[in-house]
């Protein structure tokens, strides 16, 4: 696994721009998530009043959140299931590591989760001896790469169906090298193969949560490759991997919440998997896991409640913000340089590692606000990015050179009369500089305007100048 | 067209102050054609967005104060700028104790504050304009004045009566170009990226024209198109409307 390069944004992007392959990559992708959503949305009139429903259902919860943990855990021990409380990343790595010490599990098999990755799980299994694999076709492709994942929901969505030919053809070396893997579904096939003897020899199944009910102990998790219900049946242990936010009260409050989940994330009305876990085995069931364990995940969540941060904790991880967004489709997911990429991760990523780790994430972007447009949860991002600018302003965490420019403009501007007279001179000398041509190819103080592009010329005198000759 | 005239406070913004005021008097002509009395008050600068954007909310509240109170007792306020006037609806309210005067001022100068085409269009119920302008143009849509007004059909609807000009829709003319403000200096390669993108699909229109209505984002579109070498030419919707052909195009030779 890569280290966190969060501060590193600049270089970052620099290499995803100059990437062709994952340029490539990125634009196969963004246009078919953002029409398939479209389509979707449009054939659910009531759509956007789900959209109203999931936020308040949420923000609910997210008001009572200590009655939903203490009512959720009390449901899943009267199911015979264990609860696991873990403040910080330490204390969820040591949480599992003990269930599978237990378990004696030489290998664990795991369905997709953005918490494991948020405590980078996979390492802390390897370095106690531990094998993990990962079951969601994209997430088993970053995993033989050494790879976070660049997408919430798509985490290989970076890559080109040439290279994981290549990956596969370097880590498969059982199988006949002449084989044709041309087409995407004998990638597929291939996956499916390698991936099916581990799902029955693995000691413990690791999987994410998309909802923890509370009226019922049940987790609930949306897959569309079905690797998610073999992690978590087939062996002995499951451990449940979620973050406390995924508290929804009722099994109808998830089943709302899951109407616009699909909808927003790939345009599906539904997942092809949506599966239910309530405890483990029963008396008579004739499969599941003997054990069943949640770890709740708090990593400085419960810090963001009661702030102007509280609504990113809506947040169900759909990704839709991410297909919409024109930076992340510009420069993918890796460039962010942590584990939750675009809008939703410049929001949540300062919250959770530290704004002053994460400097340049709320800045990048444009504050089009297309990610609030499309959020089903109604998070409204641009605005919180807004928030974090604001801590880096009281915190000086931004360039010198901006904020005594800011500064100094601002100071102009608040003094309309000083204001009309500098802006009069700039635009005449600006103007004299461009000698007719209308532009110029470059101007002082303005290196990242006249890098890529001409800087348009002032016309001459100012609208104020003009407006005080033709109306006096 | 209404019985008294309306008295219209114009909000320049700073950028139509200090690089095109041809867009200024355009608008003026537009309000002045539909009725209305065009004041400019003077003590306005900048609706206070830069330093809003970049955190620096004392500041922002500073200017946003100076714009309230230079526009006490007009009517309207308008501006040839969905973005200007988005942070006027949108954000001044926010920095404001609700239940104090200031807050009260500010909501109810957002109540009287309008992006142009669609204070002629919703407020003074304009069909058409009286304009020619021979031009095959494309419109982008400015995101503020998209998704934070809601502005989409009223620069179409205006432009399509102009004698002369016929509309070709681009793919993704919602999709931002890469502008925002200080991003567009602070990261200019991904800004880069964004304009390809844009002008991809403005080329696809086979226009020879590209119309929006906010000026930083024309700028940025038309700096780009220019340093290509593109014989695009790159206007502000109130030119257009106001049939001001004379002026030169946006960084273009006079």
């Amino acid at each position: 696994m890569t280290e966190m390069s969060t501060n590193a944004f600049k270089d970052n992007v620099s290499k995803a721009l100059a990437d062709d392959k994952l340029q490539f990559a990125m634009t196969e992708t963004g246009p078919r998530f953002i029409a398939k959503r479209t389509k979707a949305r449009e054939a659910l009139p009531e759509f956007d009043r789900l959209r109203d429903q999931a936020r308040d259902i949420k923000d609910h919860v997210l008001d009572h959140l200590d009655i939903y943990l203490e009512t959720y855990e009390a449901k899943v021990k009267e199911t015979g299931g264990h609860v696991h409380w873990a403040e910080t990343p330490d204390d969820a790595r040591a949480a599992v590591l003990e269930i599978c010490r237990k378990a004696n599990a030489k290998m664990v098999t795991k369905g997709k989760s953005m918490i494991s990755e948020e405590i980078d799980l996979n390492k802390h299994l390897e370095e106690n001896g531990i094998t993990p694999v990962e079951t969601d076709l994209g997430e088993y492709i970053i995993q033989l790469r050494n790879e976070r994942p660049s997408h919430i929901i798509a985490p290989a969505v970076h890559l080109t169906r040439d290279q994981v030919e290549a990956d596969f053809r370097r880590v498969h070396t059982h199988l006949d090298p002449k084989r044709d893997l041309t087409e995407i579904p004998a990638l597929v096939e291939e996956a499916r193969g390698v991936l099916r003897q581990k799902y029955l020899a693995a000691d413990v199944g690791i999987t994410g949560a998309n909802f923890l009910v509370a009226e019922t102990g049940t987790s609930i998790i949306v897959t569309n490759e079905g690797n998610g219900d073999l992690t978590q049946t087939l062996p002995r242990v499951h451990i449940v991997l979620a973050s406390i936010e995924k508290l929804v009260p009722t099994l109808e409050d998830a089943t709302t919440i899951l109407r616009v989940l699909a909808r927003s994330a790939t345009g599906q009305d539904f997942s092809n998997y949506t599966t239910f876990s309530t405890g483990g085995r029963r008396e008579g069931d004739p499969d599941g896991p003997i054990e069943y364990h949640v770890i709740l995940l708090d990593n400085g969540r419960t810090n963001v409640l009661g702030t102007e941060f509280q609504d990113m904790l809506r947040c169900i991880r759909c990704g839709a913000c991410l297909n919409h967004c024109p930076v992340y489709n510009a420069v993918g997911g890796h460039a962010y340089g942590w584990v939750y990429p675009g809008p939703i991760g410049s929001v949540v990523t300062p919250a959770l590692v530290g704004i002053e780790n994460a400097r340049h994430l709320p800045n990048a972007s444009t504050f089009c606000g297309r990610c609030e447009e499309v959020c089903p949860m109604r998070i409204p991002i641009p605005k919180m990015l807004r928030h974090w600018r604001e801590k880096e302003f009281e915190r000086h965490l931004q360039p010198a050179s901006m904020r005594w420019g800011l500064g100094v403009w601002a100071w102009v501007a608040k003094r309309p009369k000083l204001y009309r007279r500098a802006t009069a001179i700039a635009a005449r000398v600006l103007a004299n500089q461009a000698h007719g041509k209308g532009r110029l190819k470059k101007v002082p103080l303005a290196a990242g305007w006249t890098e890529i592009r001409d800087f348009p010329a002032p016309q001459g005198k100012t609208f104020h100048q003009l407006w005080k000759e033709r109306r006096r | 067209m209404p019985e008294t005239s309306p008295r219209v406070g114009l909000f320049v913004t700073c950028l139509v102050d200090m690089f095109r005021p041809s867009v200024g008097f355009a608008g003026v002509k537009l309000l002045e054609d539909a009725g209305c009395t065009v004041e400019v008050p003077e003590a306005q600068t900048c609706c206070g967005q830069p330093a809003y954007n970049s955190g620096d909310r004392e500041d922002a509240r500073a200017l946003a104060l100076n714009v309230i109170a230079a526009f006490r007792g007009y009517d309207y306020l308008v501006a040839p700028s969905g973005s200007c006037a988005g942070m006027i609806v949108k954000h001044y309210p926010e920095f404001f104790e609700p239940g104090s005067t200031e807050h009260d001022e500010a909501l109810d100068l957002a109540r009287r504050t309008h992006e142009i085409t669609s204070f002629l269009t919703r407020v003074l119920k304009v069909e058409t304009v009286k304009a020619q302008f021979p031009a095959c143009a494309t419109y982008h849509d400015s995101c503020s004045g998209l998704r934070e007004l809601g502005i989409r059909n009223e620069p179409r609807k205006l432009l399509s009566s102009v004698e002369g000009v016929s509309l070709r829709e681009m793919t993704d003319a919602e999709v931002c170009c890469g502008f925002g403000g200080t991003f567009c200096v602070k990261y200019p390669g991904i800004s880069d990226k964004m304009l390809e993108k844009k002008i991809r699909h403005i080329e696809a229109t086979g226009a020879d024209t590209l119309i929006a209505g906010d000026l930083g984002c024309l700028m940025n579109m038309a700096g780009k198109l220019k340093r290509m070498g593109s014989a695009i030419k790159v206007r502000h919707v109130a030119e257009v409307l106001a049939g001001d052909y004379e002026t030169p195009p946006i960084a273009e030779a006079k």
